[in-house]
This record gives structure tokens, sequence and C-alpha cells, in this order.
């Protein structure tokens, strides 16, 4: 029995469940709903819940700790040498697993009797050429273990989802019995309901929470291995990038920090007065009509892909800077340049910034305008000294975040600004960034135990350490200046 | 000699500030005054009573065309400031403001420090040369409102930290601080205690000799100790505009009558 046709009786079940303990709460008081403690919506609620949850944990703890059984089982058909080593153990359970599909495919497409795989034997048959008749392509023959494993495999996963089914399935009676047997009108189903509700949110948000560690988890370990491969000491105060893939490379992160740095500062500087500009005037100046035009027109811009902005970074703002400022004021001639991927990346964030504060601007109350006007005071004055130190918790919170979005910005820097890794002032030259180096040192085939891949990881994790940083700079910004003027 | 100077002081006394003739306010569709005739005179507290919701508040806002911030409110009729019409289209509703103040319903300091809130008019408006003098302006207007022995410890502290009494009278003396010629206040005592509003009934008496006053109160009482002049709106429609002891004490209309002793409101 498959596990959606499975869940959908669980949830019909559920569903019956309601009925009945809602109609059972009912006839409990004879229809009189006031002696009831909750109302019998709950009761239903509840019954439901004694049937959905305990069946719910049954079946997943099943498909978690079916498989573990399954691979423990089927090792036993391999010999000792092999269980021995856990990867070599790994690869031959990955086989079985494939060719227990692939003789599952015999069946479904009739090719194979029961009877017939049953009897299927690697002496006699290639079983590799039935397997890739089925699109189950293998590497090598199939070993007579490998197949026997294989059958050990299908047969346990067959009876394993008739017990799995039966087994939740009478879990779920059970609940329902347990759930029926719990309605009388003294009993607080409300607040039983209201429980597992808040239980429900916690587990909604510690998702969010785990894989945020799984995240650092997964690239904590990397880094660690990069680190006991290349000195971190190295890393992180080397002033040289040079990566070699065939070994004997340097690979000093501070270009990269400064490139990011560089970049994002020249993003942020383009990206902060025209976004708080564009804010102010539409929260403050413009008239309701044209607000419902303009607003709307500058969020396409965060709409577009950063790719079709590297497109523009590339053959439009690179040259343009090239021709009329780098080549004329002799700073270089380079297209690709701090410059052009920094004011690409600001325009970039020109939306983000202005959508943020202009909600920030437009939630500080009216009456501290009206105050502020009733002193005869204009509207530029009024948003200076006003509206603005209102506004600034907020408007330094969409800030950092901008700011965070810039940091992490690939696409754009990898068109616009190139590739070479450069400790340089100048910002008309042609400088990169961590994110970029990340892809770089990941793409094309590369040996996943060698510091050159490895160092992709410990840059994530500084960058991550960094975006972290300045995230929770802004939280704590922004919470010092609420807790001041609210 | 000494005669005519009190002659001429009587006349400037009765001399109107603001005439206001036949205003009329629609919020929308929604017509909230009706017909107002008033006259504000120097050197007089003129006082606005009625029930909630009557317009008092309305009109008030449209002595110093605080309406032309609400989208919805069409003013029309005639308001004589000193004899110029205050909605022509070449006066300035920024100077406008700053001859005619006001202090609102709900206090709302500025996000600022106190001292701040205090100087923003001066600073605004450059009534002051120095910082000394700034000092010296912010300390006498917090004197006045009866808020400098509670703050001139924490003078650096947020506005907006204090309580609602005392924000109340931050906004007084930021209003008085910015030297207007009419104070327009819109129920200034509502969160004060009987101490407080005391002081700034005293104020608003003081003020009288430079200004002229226009107060929104809900008390009786506090309309008869502080004003000469009191208006009872009702409905959207001026009931009763006269010397606060003869409405008081020889209500012409029964609405008047009804309202001062109780019955509507
Ligand atoms: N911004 C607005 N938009 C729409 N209608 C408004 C607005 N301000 C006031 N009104 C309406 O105009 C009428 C008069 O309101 P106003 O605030 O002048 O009353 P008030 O006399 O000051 O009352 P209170 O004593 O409660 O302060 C009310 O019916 C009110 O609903
Ligand atoms: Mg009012």
């Amino acid at each position: 029995m498959s596990v959606l046709l499975l869940l959908a009786i669980i949830l019909a079940l559920s569903g019956l469940a309601f009925i009945l303990g809602r109609a059972r709460s009912i006839s409990k008081v004879s229809g009189n709903i006031r002696d009831l403690h909750s109302l019998p919506g709950y009761y239903g609620w509840h019954t439901a819940l004694t049937v959905l949850f305990p069946s719910i944990v049954v079946l997943v703890l099943w498909l978690v700790i079916q498989p573990m059984v399954l691979s423990n089982g089927a090792a036993k058909f391999f010999p000792e040498a092999t269980r021995a080593d856990s990867v070599a153990l790994t690869l031959a359970l990955d086989d079985a697993r494939r060719v227990s599909r692939g003789l599952d495919a015999m069946i479904a497409n009739g090719s194979k009797s029961e009877a017939e795989i049953a009897a299927l034997d690697t002496a006699t048959t290639d079983v590799r050429a039935l397997l890739a008749e089925v699109n189950v392509a293998l590497g090598s023959d199939v070993s007579a273990e490998s197949l026997d494993a294989a059958k050990y495999m299908r047969a346990a996963s067959h009876s394993g989802g008739f017990w799995m089914a039966l087994a939740v399935m009478a879990v779920a009676g059970v609940g329902l019995i347990f759930g029926l047997s719990q309605v009388h009108p003294e009993f607080r189903a409300r607040n039983r309901v209201e429980k597992a509700v808040l239980g429900l949110l916690i587990l909604a948000s510690s998702i969010a929470i785990l894989t945020t560690v799984g995240i650092v988890w997964s690239m904590l370990s990397e880094s660690i291995s990069f680190f006991k491969m290349y000195p971190a000491g190295e890393f992180f105060f080397g002033l040289t990038w040079s990566p070699n893939f065939s070994g004997g490379s340097t690979l000093g992160f501070l270009p990269l920090l400064w490139g990011t740095l560089y970049i994002t500062f020249v993003a942020i500087i383009v990206a902060v007065p025209l976004g708080l500009f564009t804010a102010i005037y539409l929260a403050e100046y413009a008239s309701p009509k044209l607000r419902s035009w303009i607003k709307p027109l500058i969020e396409i811009i965060a709409g577009i892909p950063t790719v079709v902005f590297g497109l523009f970074a590339l053959v439009t703002v690179g040259p343009i800077l090239r021709d009329y400022f780098a080549q004329p004021l002799g700073l270089g001639t380079s297209g690709s340049s701090v410059m052009t991927a920094g004011i690409v990346i600001g325009i970039l964030n020109i939306p983000f910034i202005s959508s943020l504060a202009d909600d920030i601007i437009n939630s500080v109350p009216q009456s501290l305008r009206d105050g502020s006007f009733g002193l005869g005071a204009t509207r530029s004055e009024t948003v200076r000294q006003v509206i603005l130190p209102a506004a600034l918790p907020g408007i330094v919170g969409a800030v950092l975040l901008a700011t965070s979005r810039a940091i992490g910005e690939t696409m754009i820097v990898t068109m616009g600004a190139g590739a070479a890794a450069k400790l340089s002032l100048n910002p008309f030259e042609a400088m990169t960034t961590m994110t970029v180096k990340i892809v770089g040192q990941l793409t094309g085939d590369t040996d996943f135990a060698s510091p050159e891949t490895l160092v992709a990881f410990a840059l994530g994790i500084t960058l991550f350490v960094l975006t972290l940083g300045l995230n929770i700079l802004a939280l704590y910004i922004v919470r010092k200046y609420r807790e001041q003027y609210e | 000699m000494k005669d005519q100077q009190i002659e001429e002081r009587a006349v400037t006394a009765h001399t109107p500030r603001i005439t206001a003739r036949k205003v009329n306010v629609h919020y929308g569709t929604s017509h909230a005054l009706k017909d107002v005739d008033v006259d504000i005179l120097a050197n007089t507290v003129t006082a606005f009573i009625g029930p909630s919701g009557c317009g008092k508040s309305t009109f008030l806002r449209c002595l110093n065309r605080m309406n032309d911030t609400v989208a919805s409110a069409k003013v029309t009729g005639e308001i004589l400031l000193d004899g110029e019409n205050i909605y022509d289209p070449r006066v300035d509703p920024v100077r406008l403001r700053a001859k005619v103040g006001m202090v609102f319903q709900k206090p709302n300091p500025f996000p600022k420090s106190i001292y701040d809130n205090v100087a923003y008019g001066p600073k605004i408006h450059g009534l002051t040369r120095n910082k000394a003098e700034l000092d010296e302006v912010v300390e006498s207007c917090l004197r006045k409102a009866a808020l400098w022995n509670e703050v001139k410890d924490r003078l650096d502290a947020p506005g907006t930290g204090l309580s609602g009494g005392q924000q109340q009278r931050l906004c007084i003396a930021r209003a008085v601080a910015t030297a207007p010629e009419v104070l327009l206040m819109d129920e200034p005592c509502s969160a004060l205690d009987p101490i407080a509003t005391a002081q700034v009934e005293e104020l608003i008496d003081e003020l009288r000799s430079q200004f002229s006053v226009v107060i929104v109160t809900h008390s009786m009482q506090q309309a008869a100790r502080v004003s000469q002049k009191t208006a009872f709106f009702h409905l959207g429609n001026l009931v009763e505009f006269g010397k606060t002891e003869d409405l008081f004490t020889n209500p012409k209309d029964p609405r008047t009558e009804s309202y001062i002793t109780g019955r509507i409101g």
C-alpha cells in the first residue's frame, strides 16, 4: 500500500473522528451545548487529533526506521571484508537497492513473474543486461551477494509496507476509540486543542531554526577539514589569492574581503541616498494618485533577475564608465570594475530601500507632522527634523539589510567586476568578491578533498558570520531606538 | 495723557484679530461645520465648548489652516487675520502657522530630547541669536508650562518618555516658545491633574497680555474661569457666542442652557 494512500485513509479517518466526536459531545448533554466545557467543534477537533497525531508519528517513525533495518539485514549477505569498510558497504548497499528497484520495475512492466524473479541466478542469467532493459544502469556486473541482498530487500520492504499500513491503521483506530471515550461535558477539549495549535506553531518555527543550524553545521565541518589542510592564519591574513588546482595554492582571504567590502560600499553609497530620497518623495510629497503609479514602477526593478542586471553592467555601465571616466582620468582601461558592479548593485537595491523606508516613514504618526506644521515648520524641515529621526531605527535596519544583500550578490559582480582578486584602492580596477570565488572554486571537475575546493566552505562560513553580524547589529540598533522613542 | 492710554488699551482689547464668516467644512460628504461666524479679539481668551463631535477641533484647525493636511477636508467661507484672508492663495500657510500656533488635543511630543522639543520653534524661525538666549527661552517656556521643576535635571531625555500630562505641558511649552500671536489650544488640560491644570490656566491668563488665546474645553468651570468670551457649538452649528458671564448666567438659546446645566452632552 502506498504511503500516499495510507495518508489519505488517515485523513479520512480523522475527518470521521471530527464528526463523531462533535456529535457525541452534543448527545452527551442531550443537545444542551451550554453544559459542555467547550464548543462541540473543539470535541470534534480533539477527537480528530487523537487519530491524526499518533498515526502520523508512527508513520514517520516507520518510514525513517525501516530503511535502516533493511540495510542492516541486507548487509549480512555481503562478505566480512565489505562489511568492515564503511564506504565499500555503502556502495554495495546502494547497488543492491538499485537492483531491487529494477526487479520491482520488471514485475511492474510484466516482463517477469514473481516466481521467475525468485529463480533468478547470476550464474545463469545476465542480470545486468536485464536491468538495463528497465533503465537501471549499473557500473559492474551484478554479484550473487548483491542479487541475494536485493531479493531480501524487496521481500522485506514489501512485508514492511504491509505491517506499516496495519500498524498505522491500528493506531488510528485506537486513537479514535480513545478520543471518543474522552468526550464528556467536563473534558477541556478547547484547552487541549489550544495546546495542539501551540505545538504546531513551535514545530513550524523550529524547522526554520533547524535548517539554519544544519547549514552552519555542514559548512563548519567542511571548513574544519579545510583548516586541517591549510593554516588558518595564512587564510585569514594572506594578501594574495592564487588558487592552483595542481597544488601549492596561496589562499589569502583578504583580497576577497577587500573586494567584497569595496563593492558593497559603492553600492550602499549609490543605493542609500537614492532610495531614501525616493521614499521621502513618495511618502511626504507625492499625491496619492502619483504614488500609486510610481511605487509599483520602482518595485519592478526589484523583480528583474540579477543576471539581467549583470548584462546591463557588462554592456552598458562598464563601457560608459571606462570610456568617460576611467580612461580620461587615466585610472585604467577595464570595463569590469568595482564601480561598475557597485553602481549596478546599488541600483538593484534602490527599490529595496525605498520600499522599506516608505513604509517606515508612513508609519510615523500623523500627529507628529501636525505638531511640526502647527509650529510653522515647512515640509522639508518637518521631514529632516521630525520624521527622519522618528523613522531612523527602521531606516538603519533597512540599510543594513540592503548591505547584507549587496555583500551576498554574486551574478552582478561576476559580470561587472570580473574575477581578479586584487588589493587596490582604484575603483576602476577589476576586483572580485567572496561569493564569486565560492562559485568559482566549486564549479568544474574538482576533487572534494583538496584545499582549493574546501576553501569555498571557509569563505562561505566567513560570509555567513559577516552578514549575521550585520543583521544582529541591525536588530540591536532598531531595538535600542525603539526603547528610546516608544 | 494717562486717560488716553487707558482709552487706547480698551480699544485694542476689542479689536478683532480673527474674523470668521460663513465658515463651512466638509469632510468628504459629511458636513462638519455649518455657517460659523466668530470673532477672536485681541488680548482675549475665547473658549469653545460643546458636546463631543460637534466640530470644535475642526473649527480650531481652520484658524491656522491645519485642515490643509487633511486631504478630505474642504473649507469654504472667509477667515480674516488682521483683515487679511488666510485662505488667499498668496498667504503662505507656513508663515500663518508661525503666527497662529496650536496645541493639539492629543499630546504629540517629537522623538527628540525635551530641550530640543521646546527649542524646535525658536530654531526654525530663528528667534534666538545664540545658545544662551535659546537656553533662556527654553527654561522660561518650561516654567510657564509648569514643567520646569520636573524636567530641569533631564532636559536631554527624550520627550516621549514623559507621562501623558507632562507630554501635554511639553507641547504647551513648545507652542509658547514659538511666540505666536494667536494660540489655539485644543483641550490642553484633559490629561492634567488639578494642580497642573491650575498652573496652565494661570499661564493662559498670563499669555492673554501678549496673545489671543482660543481654548477648547469640556469643563464648564474652566471655560468660566479662564475665558472672557465663549462659543457654544452643537452638531456643527455655532449656537451661541458671547461674553462668558452672559452665556453662563443668562443663556439665550435653550440648547445652550441644556448643555451648561448638563442635560445634553
Ligand atoms: N479627518 C476627519 N475626517 C473625517 N471626518 C472628520 C475628521 N475629523 C473630524 N471629523 C468629523 O467631524 C466632526 C467634528 O469633529 P471634531 O473633531 O471637530 O469634533 P470635536 O468637537 O473636537 O469633538 P471632541 O470634543 O470629541 O474633540 C465629527 O463628526 C467627526 O467625525
Ligand atoms: Mg476635538
